[in-house]
């Protein structure tokens, strides 16, 4: 059932950007089923960017980002770095979640008893069932990443996207969501993950430092420390040059 | 008191006209209040608004050329206009809101001057500023709307409320939050394409109620009275309709009974509806 190297993810010369300014240029590289892929790079590197574009939410200046092995949009789960949710949205935290059972239903208007509970599940694995009836608004941040993150495994049956998904939880809530990630892993679900975390290379098998406009790095994790791209010396973020 | 009450009953029983204007008036402001909470949170209550200077514009063009179904005008103008505005907030040479505006005063000029020059030449009307006055605050009285207007009404609010609850799941992941809806493969675009299909509908059919001008206050007044108290999607939703339809109830029936215009006397009892809802949250969140 698992097949491991099968490309889920082709990107092809990619070239991406705003308003004729190019954030990255000419990037080629594969995601294949199963994978756990980190994206390091610094601030305005371009991540975020490159995840939109891989989502197909933004499309390339050029290039091309295809799917292959039968995934669409409706096995995704993505956690937004910046969520375009309104500020002042009246929706409940249970109501949240569930929004991410959504794409994978066909034209069925309401959720069935395994949807509610699959949302209950992911609800419980976050810490966050409690507060299922509470308003999203009124929650803390690290509340508040936790149901997006939560909503994200809803929706990713077979991969899911996060865009730093460790921004804001506390240092518990960061190990188990880390454990929680190998887990879905595991279990052949693909995970790309944005981070500037070094705790998350641990959990990964491949890595993809992006860096003036180029990979400085892709590969497995094994080869990345003799790289020389990557482990910061000290102190401050993800040395680079 | 209870002379009112009397009167009021005698109303409905004697003349079933009376429950008809009843029974559409409130699924016109049913439909308009599900559609409000969705403008509201996406910073569209202007939408409606100008919308409805769309839809006074095609009405002028109808009534000028003498169509006798103008629904037939209006109806495919305004969800055009409803559709090219939600677009234009993705990539747009003029800016969301002044695009809007744009369209909504062209629109208000342009079926003002058409009323004007058909008005004269025309069997059109021998009493135009009642006219222009029935088009942007609404006919004077519930029981001037014509039994076509009536089953008219009906059908589209019916289909309003069906298409409503029956995407309320995704209408709500796409209110909450556009880019997760589309990265997740919700069909966002063609979501947006029903919703203002939907909305031009609202529009068109509650303009019979309350006028153009006035149409904006059914939209948004249910909402935001709703979001005074409540903090779910589902619960706003369900309060908005319980207050649109208590307040249109009342409202029809304070206008039959004092004999004011029916829009005005709507939204009249809607702004008091927000205040009662404002006090009841502020209490609420005080205690
Ligand atoms: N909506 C936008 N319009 C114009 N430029 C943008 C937009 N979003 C991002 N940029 C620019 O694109 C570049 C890459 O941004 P991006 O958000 O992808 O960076 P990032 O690597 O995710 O950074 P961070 O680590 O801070 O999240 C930045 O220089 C930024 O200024
Ligand atoms: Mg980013």
């Amino acid at each position: 059932m698992k097949r491991i190297g099968v490309p889920l993810v082709a990107c092809r010369d990619l070239t991406l950007g705003y308003e004729g300014r190019t954030v990255v240029e000419g990037l080629s590289f594969t995601v294949g089923e199963g994978d756990r892929l980190i994206v390091f790079g610094e601030n305005g590197s371009g991540k975020s960017t490159l995840m939109k574009a891989m989502l197909r939410l933004t499309a390339p200046l050029s290039g091309t980002v295809e799917y292959g092995g039968g995934l669409s949009n409706k096995d995704i789960g993505y956690l937004p770095q910046q969520t375009s949710a309104q500020k002042d949205f009246p929706a409940s935290v249970r109501e949240v979640v569930r929004s991410g059972l959504l794409g994978r239903r066909g034209l069925r208007p309401y959720y069935d008893k395994a949807e509610r509970r699959a949302a209950d599940d992911a609800m419980d694995r976050f810490g966050i069932r409690a507060l299922s009836a509470r308003c999203y608004r009124e929650l803390s941040g690290g509340q508040q990443q936790r149901v997006l993150l939560a909503r994200a495994m809803c929706a990713g049956r077979r991969a899911v996207f996060l865009d730093e998904p460790t921004a804001g939880l506390d240092p518990q809530a960061t190990a188990e969501f880390y454990a929680l990630v190998k887990g879905v892993g595991d279990g052949g679900v693909t995970v790309v993950m944005v981070s500037h975390d070094m705790a998350a290379v641990g959990n990964a098998t491949h890595i993809l430092h992006i860096g003036g406009k180029s990979a400085l790095y892709d590969g497995p994790v094994d080869g990345y420390a003799e790289s020389g791209v990557g482990f910061p010396t000290a102190g401050l973020g993800v040395g680079t040059g | 008191m209870t002379d009112v009450l009397g009167q009021i009953g005698y109303y409905l029983t004697e003349f079933t006209f009376v429950r008809y204007a009843m029974v559409v008036g409130i699924l016109i402001a049913l439909c308009s209040s599900l559609l409000g909470v969705t403008l509201v949170l996406k910073r569209l209550s202007f939408i409606g608004d100008g919308l409805s200077h769309v839809a006074f514009g095609a009405t002028a063009i109808a009534a000028a050329i003498n169509l006798s179904g103008n629904m037939l005008i209006v109806l495919p103008i305004t969800v055009l206009s409803a559709v090219l505005l939600l677009r234009s907030k993705q990539g747009a040479v003029i800016k969301g809101d002044a695009a809007l505006a744009m369209i909504s005063v062209s629109s208000l000029a342009i079926g003002y001057l058409i009323m004007n020059v058909f008005s004269k030449s025309s069997s059109f009307s021998s009493n135009l500023s009642a006219d222009v006055c029935t088009t942007l605050f609404g006919s004077t009285s519930i029981l001037t709307l014509s039994e076509s207007d009536v089953i008219v009404c009906a059908a589209m609010s019916v289909a309003v409320i069906a298409v409503f609850l029956f995407s309320y799941h995704r209408i709500f992941s796409l209110t909450f939050d556009e880019d997760f809806a589309a990265a997740t493969g919700g069909r966002v675009k063609a979501y947006n394409l029903l919703l203002a299909a939907v909305i031009a509908v609202v529009i068109v059919v509650a303009m019979n109620l309350v006028g153009a001008l006035l149409i904006s206050a059914l939209v948004i007044f249910p909402a935001l009275s709703a979001m005074r108290v409540f903090r779910s999607f589902k619960s706003v939703t369900i309060c908005s309709v319980a207050v649109s339809a208590i307040c249109t109830t009342v409202g029809i029936l304070a206008s039959i009974v004092v004999g004011t215009p029916v829009g005005s006397t709507i939204v009249a009892v809607y702004i008091v509806g927000f205040g009662m809802l404002s006090a009841a949250g502020s209490i609420l969140r005080r205690s």
